[in-house]
């Protein structure tokens, strides 16, 4: 597959201080749905933005479809933005909001119309044709943004926070709609969204931004499963950090010291022996071992708090140095729930070595 | 007295008075106007009479009918100036004015005008545009002309300058207002749909700020409709204006039913523009953004 999207260094610099977007290069296929993913102030929207061509970048250049677009106006380009608030004209019917797009691509006024019903249709709104987007709700209005978009069969869809102006449970709902959007009309997907969830759910491929650079790319599972940094980790999913030191270490092993015991780890890098380091693990990826079992990589403490959540319950593990773990159980039956543990009392849990993260210093994201 | 009575005196109380101050100081003046309008001059007073003599004359004596026409006229040439200047300078203030602090002080200098006396800003025109006011100081100075021109003063011309530049801040305001509660990204998604600035300007901007126009158009139009100041400073002798007429027929005419008659027309015809432009305001844009 061809790269639809590239983006080379790209980067927006407000002032020698101030840095929106920071040497980015990206490179997107044809027909992926691609999820740019950070806090607020990270970058993305504006990363978003300057392929949309809204905002200039201060370096780099943006190629699409190997063309260079870098100083075209958008209105150029063959991209289309569905809005974080829709943008839908006030003033227009949702038919003419959709068929506006198909005006100065040479179509017929019939022409508009069907391929304008058409796109509405897609979406499930064919009867609104005539209404007036302030007659609609908050979801409506959003599948009317994504037909106007489509309709105009861009090369690549630009969302910025699509659904984070819809309720939780609809927001759900169009998160698997749009993806089977994205499958049905094969066209390449960019999304901006600081929801890890919605990340992980839709796209083919996650980029996680800090600062304005790319701190990780790769496939959600991979992310999830093997975050480069803190940040990531910490971004994507819970994770538990506790500060460790290198006791004894191999080429492809090593034994690490922490305040609640020792644990073997698996390495994918050479570490020092007495290095500092900090190991994270995800509280699922646990297990709460009952009194008297024996297991090989263990940590102890106790328990300070249990949180319910009806799938199952969250225990807080303060370990020797003070620092609280997470550890996640599923109360599978009615029997498992009679097994919670009590607050006070002396808790040890096991993880897999394979489920533990390294990162090199004393980091506390 | 139990406190429901209590609150509905207090309820009677709020309303009362304002409703008491309109009829006393605004409909009880209409009828009287009205009840004039059809009487009859007879001097050295009026006679009471039910007769529409009056309005015969008005749409019958042409002397009438061409203030009327001019009046129209004049209002609507200053509507079209002042929309003219102050859309543009509107939309810069909104669109492209980068500074905030720019954009204040461009804003205040249209409204602060508002804030001088009336009687003197119409006067500045005189100084300006008289034989011995700027303009023509400036024009033989550089040598357009050689002697002081008296084109500029005491005609529709200097009346249609003074008066725009008078009413304009009427103008500015509700445009600017409505231009300000456009959406950005409205204009963002125009071009996103590909079209370009001009096309953005025809299809979005320019009829969500309609409400705006259509207010600015009736403030002007009606003020100036009623103005009879400026033909008075710089009208010269064939810049009376429907209010000049009006103010004759009360004074030196001595005839207050037709001065009546004509202020009850020109009460009709703004009436009927201010529910029209209500009308297209209401109707212009889908509701709220």
């Amino acid at each position: 597959m061809a790269a639809i999207i590239e983006l080379e260094n790209l980067s927006k610099h407000y002032s020698s201080t101030i840095i929106g977007v920071d040497d980015v290069s990206l490179s997107v296929e044809d027909g992926e749905f691609v999820t740019l993913l950070g806090p607020s102030g990270c970058g993305k929207s504006t990363l978003l933005r300057m392929i949309g061509g809204f905002e200039a970048p201060t370096h780099g250049r943006i190629r699409l479809a190997e063309r260079d677009v870098t100083w075209d106006p958008p209105y150029k380009r063959a991209v289309n933005m569905v809005f974080q608030d829709y943008a839908l004209f006030p003033h227009m019917t949702v038919g003419e909001n959709i068929a506006y797009g198909l005006k100065m691509m040479g179509m017929g006024r019939a022409e508009q119309r069907t391929a304008a019903l058409e796109a509405l249709t897609l979406v499930g709104l064919a009867d609104r044709f005539d209404q007036r987007p302030n007659q609609l709700s908050g979801g409506q209005r959003q599948r009317v943004a994504l037909a106007r978009a489509i309709v105009r069969r861009p090369k690549v869809l630009l969302l910025d926070e699509p659904l984070s102006a819809l309720d939780a449970r609809l927001r759900e709902q169009m998160q698997i709609e749009l993806k089977h959007l994205h499958d049905k009309v094969g066209i390449t997907f960019i999304m901006v969204t600081h929801d890890q969830t919605e990340a992980l759910v839709m796209s083919d491929r996650v980029v996680v931004m800090e600062q304005g650079r790319i701190a990780q790319e790769g496939k959600p599972q991979d992310l999830y499963d093997h975050p480069v940094s803190p940040y990531v980790a910490n971004f994507i999913g819970t994770t538990n950090f506790v500060p460790a030191t290198v006791a004894d270490a191999t080429e492809a092993a090593a034994t690490i010291e922490t305040a609640a015991g020792s644990l073997q780890v698996l390495l994918d890098r050479p570490v020092a022996k007495g290095a500092e380091m900090t190991l994270g693990f995800r509280p699922e990826k646990t297990r709460a071992l009952a009194e008297g079992e024996a297991a090989e990589n263990a940590l102890s403490g106790h328990v300070a708090e249990v949180i319910y959540y009806g799938l199952g319950v969250r225990v807080s593990v303060e370990i020797a140095d003070g620092t609280r773990l997470y550890v996640d159980s599923l109360l599978a039956d009615a029997l498992a729930r009679s097994t919670v543990p009590q607050v006070g009392t002396k808790m040890r849990v096991a993880v897999e070595p394979h489920n533990i993260f390294l990162f090199d210093g004393r980091v506390a994201p | 007295m139990s406190a429901a009575p209590r609150r509905n005196l207090a309820g009677a109380l709020i309303l009362g008075i304002p409703i008491l101050w309109i009829l006393v100081f605004m409909l009880l003046p209409y009828g009287i106007i009205v009840t004039y309008s059809f009487w009859i001059k007879k001097y050295p007073s009026f006679m009471p009479a039910f007769q529409l003599g009056n309005y015969v004359t008005l749409f019958t004596d042409p002397q009438y009918l061409q203030v009327m026409a001019r009046t129209l006229k004049i209002s609507t040439l200053v509507s079209l100036c002042s929309f003219a200047l102050a859309y543009p300078f509107a939309y810069y203030l909104v669109f492209r004015c980068r500074s905030q602090a720019l954009r204040t002080w461009l804003y205040m200098a249209v409204i602060a005008p508002l804030w001088v006396s009336y009687l003197l800003r119409a006067y500045v025109w005189k100084t300006i545009l008289g034989t011995e006011g700027i303009l023509n100081s400036f024009l033989i100075s550089t040598g357009i002309i050689a002697e002081p021109s008296p084109v500029f003063l005491y005609n529709q011309f200097a009346m249609v300058v003074t008066l725009t530049y008078i009413f304009i801040p009427f103008m500015v305001m509700p445009i600017y207002t409505a231009l300000e509660k456009i959406p950005r990204n409205l204009s963002e998604a125009s071009a996103d749909l590909g079209m370009g600035p001009w096309r953005t300007f025809l299809h979005v901007t320019l009829p969500l700020s309609m409400p705006g126009v259509a207010a600015g158009f009736t403030l002007t139009f009606c003020l100036s409709f009623g103005d009879f100041v400026a033909p008075f400073l710089v009208g010269g002798p064939d810049g009376n204006l429907v209010a000049n007429v009006i103010a004759t027929q009360f004074g030196a005419a001595l005839n207050w039913p037709l001065g009546s008659a004509l202020a009850i027309v020109m009460l009709i015809i703004v009436l009927s523009i201010v529910s029209l432009s209500d009308r297209l305001e209401s109707r212009g844009n889908g509701g709220e953004f």
